[in-house]
């Protein structure tokens, strides 16, 4: 096979897994694990806010 | 706002350790970029010693300002969000000290060895082969910590900003490593094995895969979870992030040849350089739009909020750079500002603007909860920081604007009998009013860390009630 119909075909497979990236970020099925994700940030601060409440009781 | 865990599971000492160092490097290495910019307009002011001329500094100026202060910074919040957001401590509490104290030692031979003229000459990668074989020990042990602690994480998702760091990780130590195979010659001194228009390629795909994945991917990283915390909100869409992420590490890696339009490259690659440039412009404004639109609904935040502004200001001078770049990369474009001081400006806007800004609004936010404090000693310092910053920035580009498109216009020039209009001497000469102005702009950005330092000196120090915790924090 000539070596240009090669590269051609490496950025057409290029072209079509970046469309599939999307797809798959896009779908709805990874919506609810996203949401989930994007929340990580706040996580130990709800942990941190929780021990506070709990040693405020305490006191 | 980060609140921090009475004795919290994590080990925030090496964050700590790496918060200070990010300070005083930045310092340190900001100091040298206004001393030489200083002597481009006073040449005396190299003092006749061989130590202190421009290019024995220069490199100096580039290597604190980008590995010690920027690479301190991306370590040290690293290796806080990776805890955070996996809820898992550092696989090593060792090997992390290794990493810092390697680290800082690298820093240190820096500063030893290129102002004593010992340099490969492969800019942003001028360390000789002894300091480069120390660089990839400590920086495999540092991608272990990290992705070593991703292992141990909670949760089965992985936040997106470790994706960013993940990236920067790795891709630094590729790198590295390939940019740096060199035959040692001495101890001192070695040469690449990489020959004429191959060495200059790869030089290039280094040189600009340090800056997409160094400062790009990492602090990428560092924006996904320090605006998100500090506008006290989900990152505005994490699909997009997503497809940010993949997007961006795709095309970065093919960008590096339009530095080297119209050289000896073949024609081919630097037409790919410049397409893929061109290309980066959708994912790098994705990755701004994202950061920026996280405030939506929330915008007078920024009213009142001095660290959210360095923030969202650093994602817009993030914005104008990635729009500049791709611009810069267009081969008539790159005609006109290859090898004008318009280069200059265009990576202080993104060095500055972007990675400076982003950094210091992360180390305002990170340091008063890792020193068990609430808030910074003084908010009006901020206030003080954020303005002589975003001025000085601004001072700095416009000045380098005009001065790279004189010197391009002058060189250019031709009379009609095809000699040059201008000697280099005449274009230098009215170069030298925006070398004063780049002064002061560089000025007023390291006033600003001075205050910062003394901002955070008192607050780490401070027993003031307004300040301290009322939760106090485990060592």
């Amino acid at each position: 096979m000539d070596m240009n119909v090669l590269r051609g075909l490496m950025t057409v497979l290029a072209v079509i897994l970046f469309i599939g990236i999307y797809w798959w970020a896009f779908s709805k099925h990874r919506k609810q694990a996203f949401d989930e994700a994007a929340q990580l940030p706040f996580v130990e601060d709800m942990n941190a806010s929780a021990a506070k409440t709990y040693k405020d009781q305490q006191l | 706002m980060i609140t921090l865990e009475a004795n919290s599971p994590y080990n925030y000492t090496v964050v700590r350790q790496f918060a200070i160092a990010t300070v005083l490097w930045g310092i340190v290495g900001m100091a040298v970029g206004v001393l030489i910019a200083a002597q481009l307009i006073f040449p005396a002011l190299n003092f006749d010693t061989p130590w202190l001329t421009y290019s024995h500094l220069r490199p100096l100026h580039t290597n604190a300002v980008i590995f010690a202060f920027g690479g301190c910074a991306l370590m040290g919040t690293s290796l806080f969000v990776v805890q955070r957001t996996c809820q898992a401590r550092l696989i090593s509490d060792g090997l992390a000290q290794f990493v810092f104290w390697g680290w800082q030692l690298v820093i240190v031979l820096a500063a030893v060895t290129l102002p004593m003229g010992l340099t490969t000459a492969h800019e942003y990668a001028e360390l000789e082969w002894p300091i480069d074989l120390l660089i990839a020990v400590v920086w495999v042990t540092y991608a272990y910590v990290f992705f070593g602690t991703i292992t141990k994480r909670k949760s089965p998702h992985i936040y997106v900003a470790n994706w960013f760091y993940g990236a920067f990780i790795i891709t630094t130590a590729v790198l590295h490593i390939v940019v740096s195979l060199e035959v040692p010659l001495s101890a001192w001194k070695s040469y690449s094995v990489f020959p004429g228009a191959i060495g200059a390629m790869v030089q290039w795909w280094y040189g600009h895969n340090a800056v997409g994945f160094f400062l790009t991917a990492g602090f990428l990283g560092m924006m996904y979870y320090f605006v998100p915390k500090q506008s006290e909100r989900p990152i505005y869409s994490y699909r997009l992030s997503v497809v940010h992420f993949w997007a961006l590490i795709g095309i970065y890696m093919w960008a590096g040849s339009h530095h080297l339009h119209y050289s000896a490259l073949p024609d081919w690659a630097q037409s790919v350089g410049m397409i893929f440039s061109l290309m980066l412009l959708a994912p790098s404004w994705a990755g701004m739009m994202n950061g920026i639109l996280t405030l939506s609904g929330a915008w007078d935040k920024l009213r009142t909020d001095p660290i959210l502004r360095f923030l969202i200001v650093a994602l817009s001078f993030y914005g104008m750079s990635t729009f500049e770049g791709p611009m810069m990369s267009i081969k008539t474009v790159n005609a006109l500002s290859h090898d004008t001081d318009w280069t200059v400006g265009h990576v202080h806007s993104g060095a500055l603007g972007w990675v400076a800004m982003l950094t210091i609004g992360a180390m305002y936010a990170l340091i008063p909860p890792l020193f068990g404090k609430i808030k910074m000693y003084s908010t009006k310092m901020i206030y003080w920081h954020f303005w002589l910053s975003t001025i000085g920035v601004v001072f700095y580009i416009v000045s380098m604007w005009i001065a790279g498109v004189t010197q391009g216009l002058m060189w250019r020039a031709v009379n009609p009998d095809g000699t040059l209009t201008y000697s280099f001497v005449e274009s230098l000469k009215a170069t030298y009013p925006y070398y004063g102005g780049r002064l002061i702009g560089g000025a007023m950005f390291l006033t600003g860390m001075l205050l910062m330092a003394w901002n955070v000196y008192k607050t780490v120090s401070s027993d003031n009630d307004k300040v301290v915790a009322p939760v106090p924090q485990a060592a």
